[in-house]
């Protein structure tokens, strides 16, 4: 009994040095990142690394910002490139100029936003319908959905680039939202979610005369929001890092995302390092900061999902 | 609350619905017009342009358009202030001519351009070599014709070997050059000196043979210091300076005189591979490109760079011209030759315009490069901006004054009359340089040099032909 | 309005559950009829971006697959039927991507499942400030964005000066510097390694909250019983904990299948094809290569690959 316990306490204390080990591991990039936005150009190209700046200075941020520059937001009429005089998209509303970096990071927050509230209602309807309806053709289109889900979008770059050529939507963000939407994780993991609903309620709920908008928002949706929460989450991170379809559909300034943006700063000058790390440190932080303040929600939300389909 | 925010979430979702349906309805029909169109008026104009150019030029300062122009970094004008400046004076001249920049990197740029032109959003102008304006994407139907430029005055003073190279192989003329210089490499002196091997250059014209430079490099690695130079290979960026070394080793050729097909293969050029490979101190690196192998020289990790050129040497950001970050001295030096006659590898850069269809917008586009290239009051500007040099006899001077003067003479008197063939537009260059990099990755895994060579020959000349 | 509309709705159900006369038939033709098309209803908002953005373009690029297809404004595309196909498995450069991709798949799909798995167990019974503390510090790697983490990545494996060889050769684990990203040995594992720690985070979440969720009154009669702790976790939590395990495997292929952004910064493929998977070979085909009914053949054979393997992941999952 005794050596069993030091074997569980030998195990337990291996096991935290591994883990503590390996968190340093995963949080050195991070740390990495926000110290070497703040050093001095000879430090970050110091070829032995200095763990820790010597001197915290700002000209990192101050090169990032006077790069380039772009208006805060461009409110357009859709689709005016079509008829405007000089091919331009007529824009009605346009911010303040603003460094294009912080242009960046309002339209990745916009697409992973608007990614993620256009999934959430599409799926978690189309789910429902797929787990509580009857009706011809359910099952090939559930098949098609299951095959369909862990495509990689590589596979239909040529098709896609072109078909958003002729919507008119090549270089703007809802090039990038709109397959996003389409993908049908979203719906396979809300039809999951909807099979849970008791078939008895939604009877009940029809007994009393609700319609169907009415049942599908007074009880499907109070049901499923653990499973809604989880592909908010998955949807926001997944596409806030799908890094692929912005580097194929956007290509002028104000309309990258800050992925894209540090991409560019790496490629145009490898060399400083400095730079790169301010862009990258502009790009973690904020979003680290809504995972940190929302962590409770964050977990929950995943968690209760997950358990419960 | 709840049930308006639901509300408000379905109003919501409905007009981003009917807007999308909108889209759909809406976009299907006109497409295919667009398509159908650049043909007919790529032609009719063609013909009459050389002829109305005179009067064209005349009648268009009031000219009304909006174009974009996508740059690569090529010097300063990768930097936004620079280029502003630039347009600003452009503007002083044409107010009615919107200019829209963007600013591409050689990592992602060609793919960048390449989107955009499947995406139906190609630049109207761009600004590159003709490897790619030329070879790749004039080669492809995709560029307007530009010999009326080149009927202008200054056009007919360009040099013939910068005239012929941005003339394709249809006898159209995809590029209007701006500036040229001569690719070539680097020594840092302090390494050099700890080793002793200077005894191996010659610093007054800055030359040396095949067998010095082996013996340097085997200097400077018995010296302690292990990792001498690289052959990066990683991607393309910077190929030409690995292409450089192989080539004027034991003087053999990429391609042939005539820029139908790539010549690589011979016995000349596996033998400088080979001995590159063998030699201590070179590493075959396919984990670096080009921009990363000057900034391991900048850090004296690297005792020499092939990856220079003239930007390179005036470049002060990191610490003034010409020196590493510690300090140390680089010296700029020919690629070394067994015959005593080096081909540097050349660099040209100008502009093309891009076929979009729009007539208003191409005669703009023009008045753009005519301005930037012809104008004799901003030309020198317009060079001076790139960090290299003319390529038309009557601009001179373009540095008087300015603190890189007397290095920019110096480069212009050593470097630029070895200036070889700028073989960088046959047929299929896409390809054959990303089959050359994958080649030099698989010689440096071990791959068998001569078997290598061959299967890039091979390669590269189905792609010259296929094209 | 509800009123009326609710007696109506009443007495529709009424005549349902009661009437047994002839056109009961008809009723329920009506009512399989309705229910159909609110489906389609519930469906069209979903369907409209599916079928726009995910089946069209699929349907696209399988018929482009049949032709020589490149780009330029004179080029026609040329019909070539199988060809393309038939050329795709002389290619060993496909060949070698296809077996990459399946590398890659099969490797971080189980190690992240019971890595993750491992930590949750380890972690989940901490104190609620240091079980945030790790599970925060294994999410960051997720929310920092695969683009920002690849930077460091790059650096930290960097052949001159990275801190991989600085520390390897300080501890006296190497004795020359290694070459990670640009040697075909080392090249795809470091991509692997990458993959690995973004792509933990949410398992973990997810399993440190399922196993915070067992029912403890379970394992404590167990333990009663005289169950050891590995039975404990085989026979109790592990079937509780099931629906987390497939959804796990689920999302962790589908972001495996997607690992681009890795290879496109950090090798291109390379060395000597060594990092090549069939995504990224499909974009190079397309934009190096200008090869595009080629590549939609390569795009065509994944996605069977790619289809046939959920379909099992399905069908075992239900099974289950």
């Amino acid at each position: 009994m005794n050596s069993g316990v030091n074997r569980t306490n030998a195990y337990k204390i291996v096991s935290m040095i591994i883990l503590v080990i390996l968190a340093i591991l995963f949080a050195f990039p991070l740390y990495w990142i926000v110290t070497g936005a703040f050093k001095t150009a000879a430090s970050v190209n110091a070829t032995s690394p200095d763990w820790f700046p010597k001197e915290w200075v700002l000209d990192n941020f101050r090169k990032l910002f006077s790069k380039q520059s772009a208006p805060l937001w461009e409110l357009g009429i859709p689709f005016s490139s079509k008829f405007s005089a000089d091919g331009k998209p007529i824009i009605f509303s346009a911010g303040p100029k603003v460094p294009a970096a912080i242009r960046w990071l309002l339209n990745t927050v916009f697409m992973a936003v608007m990614a993620m509230i256009l999934t959430c209602i599409t799926a978690a309807m189309a789910g429902y319908a797929l787990a509580k309806k009857r009706f011809k053709g359910k099952t090939m289109l559930f098949t098609l959905i299951v095959c369909a889900m862990a495509l990689p979008k590589q596979v239909i770059l040529i098709p896609l680039l072109r078909e958003m050529s002729s919507l008119s939507l090549y270089n703007t963000i809802w090039a990038v939202i709109f397959p996003t939407v389409g993908w049908p994780f979203g719906v396979f993991l809300m039809k999951q979610f909807s099979e849970g609903v008791p078939g008895e309620m939604l009877e009940a709920a029809r007994i009393d005369g609700a319609g169907e908008a009415k049942t599908f928002v007074d009880i499907v949706v109070p049901m499923i929001k653990p499973g809604i929460g989880a592909l908010a989450i998955f949807t926001f991170i997944n596409s806030w890092n799908d890094y692929f379809m912005q580097l194929i559909m956007l290509s002028s300034t104000p309309k990258l995302t800050i992925s894209l943006g540090i991409a560019k700063l790496q490629a145009e000058n490898a060399t400083d390092f400095g730079l790169i790390m301010a862009g990258a440190s502009l790009a973690a932080v904020p979003i680290i900061a809504i995972f940190i303040a929302f962590q409770k929600y964050f977990t929950q939300g995943i968690a209760m999902g997950a358990v419960k389909g | 609350m709840k049930k308006r925010m639901n509300k408000l979430m379905a109003l919501g979702l409905s007009v981003i619905m009917m807007l999308s349906l909108a889209a759909c309805g809406n976009e299907a029909a006109p497409e295919q017009e667009p398509a159908a169109e650049p043909q007919e008026t790529q032609e009719a104009p063609a013909e009459e342009a050389p002829a109305e150019e005179a009067p064209a030029e005349e009648a268009s300062e009031d000219i009304s358009a909006s174009i974009t122009l996508w740059t690569y970094p090529i010097g300063s004008w990768g930097d936004s202030a620079t280029v502003e400046g630039l347009i600003a004076s452009f503007n002083s001249k044409y107010p009615g001519i919107d200019v829209t920049v963007e600013y591409l990197d050689y990592t992602n740029g060609d793919d960048q351009v390449n989107t955009a032109i499947e995406g139906g959003q190609a630049p109207d102008l761009v600004m590159e070599g003709p490897e790619r304006l030329v070879a790749n994407w004039g080669a492809k139907g995709l560029m307007v014709d530009l010999s009326d430029l080149f009927a202008t005055a200054a056009g007919g003073e360009i040099y013939d070997s910068v005239e012929s190279a941005c003339k394709s192989t249809d006898g159209n003329y995809y590029e209007y050059p701006l500036c040229m210089t001569a690719h070539c490499m680097a020594i840092n002196k302090a390494i050099f000196e700890e080793a002793d091997a200077l005894q191996y250059v010659d610093l007054d014209t800055h030359t040396w043979t095949t067998e010095n430079f082996f013996k340097a490099v085997q200097a400077v690695y018995d010296s302690g210091h292990k990792d001498v130079a690289a052959i990066y290979c990683a991607g393309q960026g910077g190929d030409q300076g690995t292409r450089a070394i192989i080539n004027n080793l034991y003087s053999s050729t990429f391609t042939n005189a005539e820029h139908t097909a790539y010549t690589a293969n011979t016995p000349e050029n596996i033998k400088a591979l080979e001995e590159l490979y063998a030699q201590d101190g070179i590493n075959f690196d396919a984990s670096i490109v080009g921009g990363d192998e000057i900034d391991l020289f900048r850090k004296n990790i690297l005792a020499m760079a092939f990856c220079w050129n003239i930007a390179q040497q005036t470049n002060n950001e990191r610490n003034d011209a010409g020196l590493t970050d510690s300090g140390d001295e680089i010296i700029p030096m020919l690629f070394p030759s067994d015959d005593g006659k080096t081909e540097l590898c050349g660099g040209i850069w100008g502009f093309g315009i891009f076929d979009n269809g729009d007539q208003n917008k191409i005669e703009a586009a023009k008045l753009f490069i005519d301005f930037i290239c012809n104008d004799e009051n901003q030309v020198k500007d317009s060079v001076k901006s790139s960090g290299y040099f003319p390529v038309r006899p009557s601009v001179t001077g373009v540095y008087d004054g300015t603190d890189t003067a007397e290095v920019m003479d110096m480069y212009n008197k050593d470097f630029i009359p070895s200036l070889g063939d700028y073989y960088q537009v046959v047929p299929g260059w896409a390809e054959a340089r990303t089959e050359w990099w994958n080649m030099l990755q698989r010689v440096g895994t071990g791959g068998d040099v001569a078997t290598e060579v061959e299967t890039f020959d091979t390669t590269a000349n189905a792609a010259a032909s296929a094209n | 309005m509800n009123i009326p509309f609710l007696i109506t709705e009443q007495i529709r159900e009424r005549g349902l559950f009661m009437a047994k006369s002839s056109n009961a038939v008809d009723r329920s033709k009506v009512l399989v009829r309705r229910e159909a098309r609110a489906a389609w209803l519930f469906l069209l908002p979903n369907m409209i971006f599916f079928v726009g953005f995910v089946v069209i373009p699929m349907i696209l690029c399988i018929y482009t697959s049949f032709f020589d297809s490149t780009m330029g404004n004179d080029t026609k595309d040329v019909f070539i039927g199988l060809q393309n196909y038939k050329e795709l498995w002389q290619d060993k450069i496909f060949l070698r991507a296809l077996k990459n991709t399946f590398v890659i798949v099969l490797v971080s799909v189980p190690v992240v499942c019971i890595f993750s798995l491992w930590a949750s167990s380890v972690i989940y019974k901490l104190k609620d400030s240091v079980l945030s503390l790790f599970r925060c510090i294994f999410y960051l790697p997720v929310v920092t964005g695969s683009v920002a983490v690849t930077v460091v990545w790059k650096w930290m494996f960097n052949n001159y000066y990275g801190i991989f060889n600085y520390i390897g050769k300080g501890l006296g684990l190497i004795e020359e510097n290694i070459n990670w990203l640009g040697d075909e040995r080392y090249a795809l594992w470091c991509i692997i390694l990458i993959l690995l720690t973004t792509s933990i985070g949410q398992p973990i979440v997810l399993y440190v909250s399922a196993l915070g969720n067992v029912d403890t009154s379970l394992v404590e009669a167990s333990a009663v019983d005289g169950a050891t702790d590995f039975q404990q976790f085989w026979k109790i939590k592990w079937p509780l904990i099931m629906p987390t395990t497939l959804y796990i495997l689920v999302i962790t292929t589908i972001n495996s299948f997607q690992c681009f952004a890795l290879i496109q910064l950090l090798t291109s493929g390379g060395p000597n094809h060594s990092t090549d998977t069939v995504m990224y070979y499909i974009y190079y085909t397309a934009f190096k290569l200008y090869r595009y009914g080629y590549g939609n053949a390569m795009g065509v054979v994944l996605a069977i690959f790619i289809a046939l393997l959920s379909a099992v992941q399905f069908k075992l999952a239900k099974e289950k």
